[in-house]
């Protein structure tokens, strides 16, 4: 509802009353201003005037509304509210700090671009086998304990982008009292500075009103746009889809609407459709090349994890990546919990050349190698499951171990380590071509005739499983000597 | 308060628990009504719906015996409310909030609206203290913390009970002697359970700090509606005005949510899966939210609520949206306690959210977190492996996998099956460390290794 809630706490103590009025933003707090644009040039809708350094972190352009344009008349440097004008149009036009914009329109932009960016995460499942284009869409549903929330934090602590729109959408308040009290006492490790200054936080927990969770969504996605127009990478992570979902349908059965699919309003899909939509990347309106991009992280939560509910289907129509939780993964504890058979991206073709030219060459081809190694696994293990390992051959049984190396130690991640939470591409490319390495060379020892006991009993194996906590500076070097010591011992054998 | 009451007697119709009301002006939602009989006996009912024509009246007790004619509605412009003072600690009431101890009513000090306001996101403070049950599957593996709402998934015959009075005689925060409460709360349990549970606190003498709500199988199924929220006002009250650390235990949330369905359909909405209203989501969201703790403030409110899963299925809708709202939950498991095992947590499905807040260097300690997922990891590993060795014979598995299967056997028998023994978290750590120790030092990839150095024993 775009209440600011440290005020409405200052003015109405620890529990929020009904009825409370508080200005969005605050009346009296200045803000210096300097402006970009000298009077007589012309401007029109989402121009830069200037520009207001709102966190050290991020700069707050300042922009011609849309729709409005006209000849800089006057225009003031200094510290001013956010009501006091700034600027004069010849037209009579008060430019002011302060923008409204109805929160359900979507704002304007030049034109659509395609998505050949892709949105880096810093985790290994999704940047490597699942990955979401900068402005694409991303969907996450998973019953509960699949950890939805979790991903969702750990995306708007690492993931690369400017400024994060996180919307608490009917959760838990003591989860948003964790976002609150963990994001600014961690620093982003881009820029140095608190995470917190480039977070926005939208909170509506469960037990507040439902017609403010049905606006919440709007709000964020509002505010993701304002940013976007400024020419910001924007992601905007929305905690959960389902309750917004839900909130619409409680509001369409009070307004006694004929129910479609599980008491869902008929135009439960066109919502959710107009609602993705609104994310993309664009070219901003206004002169210069500015482009801005909202990638929409959506959790949804749909009733005994069945992935056949309506809003769980209709935003699998819209939606370019699904990441689908799967709760047996997370009994096992084996978290981030994606089920690497369900989940698809459809932006890997339009972002192969990316990783082709900025990562490495052959990144696209280790990545079917490895999807095609954990298929193999999967065949493998029904016949495990009938007849037991012994009747597999050696080779099948170094396939089966390799699975389980790709499982436990690659794709596995822990949201809460040190140095393992994020993981730049650079790493994860060497991290998979040690896990090859290691491959070939028990392939290769079998075929000099060692046991198969012996060769997973070599050290390597239990240094593949703490690679992932080797720290990131220097960790090419580990790698490749790691890479070099498996050679030798290839060598020790032809002796 | 005579003046401002006003008298109707345009009983439109009957349906279920609900009075349709004619021609009533000047009524607010939520506003509670008595239901005057030609015979000079007195209900209660509260408004729930309001149109034009009609006001919807929720009858508390039964309807049986009401007849459209005759009947007086008075109104009394005051919404369900509840008086609080500390007097409350020791007493007992009905489901609607009147003393059935034979006392008289309390002195209230202050009076508050039963329904309860959101905390304030920014007022809430980090839930943080570990607080020991000294069930070494809870300490261990999904750690309750102050202020965290963590239900009990029980099926019909389990022993949620015993484990629920269990945690409330250990509960402690190690090292800290505070002032606790108990609010109980029970929704359409019978007699005996419920008596089970005053003797328990008869027994472990906390009869005096415990404020009890009853709602029996035989009272009234409306009154339920407003059980757990003259609960939660208590426990609200006594945490953030007077500093104690309250633990909430509501049983059985299953029959709430029944009544819930009951005036749903007795309303004519439209149905949501099984029959459960749509909004039965932020209906239980209003109650499980009234659990935390406020920055400045002393007092908390922890939740520790016991539901039933119809069937033994966790995706029926109620523990489905009870997952979804609480901070992990704790799964009792049929087969288990088939096999004498107690208390029977399958830690599988069970989970604590918060149990990174409350453990760690200086809380509980630095090896806690590892610990508990090699130990998951190894028990779920275990698990599948039962399967395969039920199908293919133990003597088909490999030499780690029968280590693995061993485990699984230990872990259910020692670390599960402690029975009615109370186990610091020291203990739950040692023999937690013992039980790695059936599975070679190379294999413990989720901990760090300089705890395997210090504890790891094999």
């Amino acid at each position: 509802m775009q209440r600011p809630l440290e005020a409405i706490r200052r003015e109405q103590g620890d529990f929020i009353g009904r009825g409370v009025v508080v200005p969005a933003l605050s009346r009296t707090k200045r803000w210096p201003f300097v402006p970009s644009v000298k009077s007589g040039d012309r401007v029109s809708g989402g121009e830069v005037i200037g520009v207001v350094a709102e966190t050290p972190r991020i700069e707050h352009r300042v922009l011609v509304p849309p729709g409005v344009s006209g000849k800089v008349a006057e225009i003031r440097e200094g510290s001013f509210q956010v009501t006091e004008t700034i600027a004069a149009l010849d037209n009579g036009t008060a430019l002011t700090l302060i923008q409204k914009w109805p929160v359900r329109t979507p704002r304007p932009f030049r034109e659509r671009l395609s998505p050949t960016l892709p949105f880096i995460t810093g985790q290994r499942i999704f940047d490597l086998l699942f990955p979401v284009a900068a402005g694409g869409t991303a969907i996450v549903p998973g019953g509960f304990g699949t950890g939805k929330t979790v991903i969702e934090q750990t995306l708007a602590k690492y993931a690369q982008a400017d400024i994060i729109v996180y919307v608490g959408c009917g959760e838990r308040g003591n989860e948003m009292t964790e976002v609150l009290a963990d994001f600014p006492g961690l620093v982003d490790p881009s820029s140095g500075r608190p995470l917190m200054e480039r977070t926005v936080l939208v909170i509506n927990t469960s037990n507040m009103p439902v017609a403010a969770r049905e606006a919440s969504i709007y709000t964020g996605i509002t505010i993701a746009e304002y940013y976007r127009d400024m020419g910001y990478r924007v992601a905007l992570m929305a905690d959960s889809t389902s309750r917004w979902a839900e909130a619409l349908r409680e509001i369409s059965s009070r307004l006694e609407e004929m129910p479609g699919e599980e008491g869902y309003p008929t135009y439960l899909a066109t919502r959710l459709a107009n609602f993705y939509e609104r994310g993309g990347r664009v070219a901003c309106l206004g002169s210069g090349d500015r482009q801005g991009s909202i990638t929409v992280v959506s959790a949804i939560s749909p009733p005994g994890g069945d992935f056949s509910e309506p809003v769980t289907q209709c935003s699998m129509r819209v939606a370019g990546t699904l990441w689908a939780l799967d709760s047996d993964l997370a009994h096992r504890r084996h978290f981030p919990a994606i089920n690497w058979k369900r989940s698809y991206s459809l932006y890997m073709a339009s972002l192969e050349d990316y990783y082709r030219r900025m990562v490495a060459p052959d990144w696209a081809d280790l990545r079917k190698e490895m999807m095609a190694l954990l298929q193999q696994e999967e065949d493998l293990q029904e016949i495990v499951q009938l007849v037991g390992v012994d009747a597999l051959q050696d080779p099948q049984r170094v396939t089966l171990e390799l699975g389980r190396i790709f499982r436990d130690d690659f794709l596995r991640q822990h949201a809460f380590s040190e140095v393992d939470a994020a993981c730049p591409l650079d790493k994860q490319y060497w991290m998979l071509k040690v896990i090859f390495a290691y491959q070939s060379l028990c392939r290769d020892l079998l075929k000099k005739g060692r046991a198969v006991e012996e060769i997973f009993s070599l050290p390597f194996r239990e240094e593949l499983g703490r690679m992932k906590e080797i720290p990131v500076l220097g960790f090419t070097d580990r790698a490749k000597e790691l890479m070099a010591r498996m050679d030798k011992e290839r060598e020790r054998e032809v002796e | 308060m005579d003046l401002l009451t006003r008298e109707y007697g345009a009983l439109h119709s009957i349906s279920g628990p609900l009075l349709f009301v004619q021609g009533v002006r000047k009524v607010s939602i939520g506003e509670m009504v008595a239901i005057l009989l030609p015979d000079g006996k007195e209900r209660r009912g509260q408004v729930i719906e309001i149109s034009e024509r009609h006001a919807v009246i929720q009858v508390l007790e039964t309807t049986a015996g009401l007849s459209t004619t005759g009947t007086r509605l008075r109104f009394s412009e005051s919404v369900a409310r509840m008086g609080l003072s500390p007097e409350l600690l020791g007493r007992r009431f009905n489901g609607a909030g009147e003393p059935i101890d034979g006392l008289p009513e309390i002195i209230p000090e202050r009076w508050v609206g039963i329904i309860g306001s959101p905390i304030n996101p920014v007022a809430r403070d980090k839930p943080a203290h570990f607080i020991q049950t000294g069930l070494s599957t809870i300490d261990g593996l999904n750690t309750l913390v102050r202020g965290q709402k963590l239900p009990i998934f029980s099926g019909s015959g389990l022993p949620a009970k015993e484990i629920a009075a269990q945690i409330l005689r250990q509960a402690k925060v190690v090292g800290e002697a505070t002032e606790f409460a108990i609010v109980f709360a029970a929704m359409g349990i019978t007699f005996r359970e419920a008596a089970f549970f005053l003797d328990e606190f008869e027994k472990s003498g906390v009869s005096e700090h415990t404020v009890v709500f009853l709602n029996l199988a035989d009272d009234p199924t409306i009154e339920r509606l407003l059980t757990p929220r003259f609960a939660l006002t208590a426990a609200e009250y006594l945490a953030f005005t007077h500093n104690r650390h309250v633990l909430v235990i509501l049983t059985d949330m299953t029959n709430y949510c029944e009544a819930l369905r009951e005036i749903a359909t007795a309303r004519e909405e439209i149905p949501g899966r099984r029959g459960y209203p749509g909004y039965m989501y932020t209906d239980l969201a209003t109650i499980y939210e009234r659990a935390g703790r406020i920055k400045g403030r002393s007092g908390s409110v922890t939740q520790l609520p016991i539901l039933t899963m119809p069937d033994d299925d966790i995706t029926h809708p109620i523990p489905d949206l009870t997952g979804y709202i609480t901070e992990g939950q704790i799964v009792l498991s049929r087969d288990l306690h088939r096999r004498g095992i107690y208390p029977p947590i399958d830690v599988l499905p069970s989970l604590s959210r918060l149990m990174n807040l409350g453990i760690g260097e200086g809380k509980s300690r630095a090896d806690h977190r590892g610990a508990a997922d090699q130990l998951y990891a190894f028990y779920a590993q275990g698990r599948d492996l039962r399967r395969l060795a039920a199908i293919v014979g133990e003597e088909g598995l490999t030499e780690p996998d029968k280590r693995l299967l061993k485990f699984a056997e230990r872990f259910e028998q020692e670390f599960v099956n402690q029975g009615s023994e109370e186990r610091s978290l020291e203990q739950t750590l040692i023999l937690g460390w013992k039980l790695l120790g059936l599975l070679p030092k190379e294999r413990l990839t989720r901990i760090k290794p300089e705890f395997i150095q210090t504890y790891y024993k094999g």
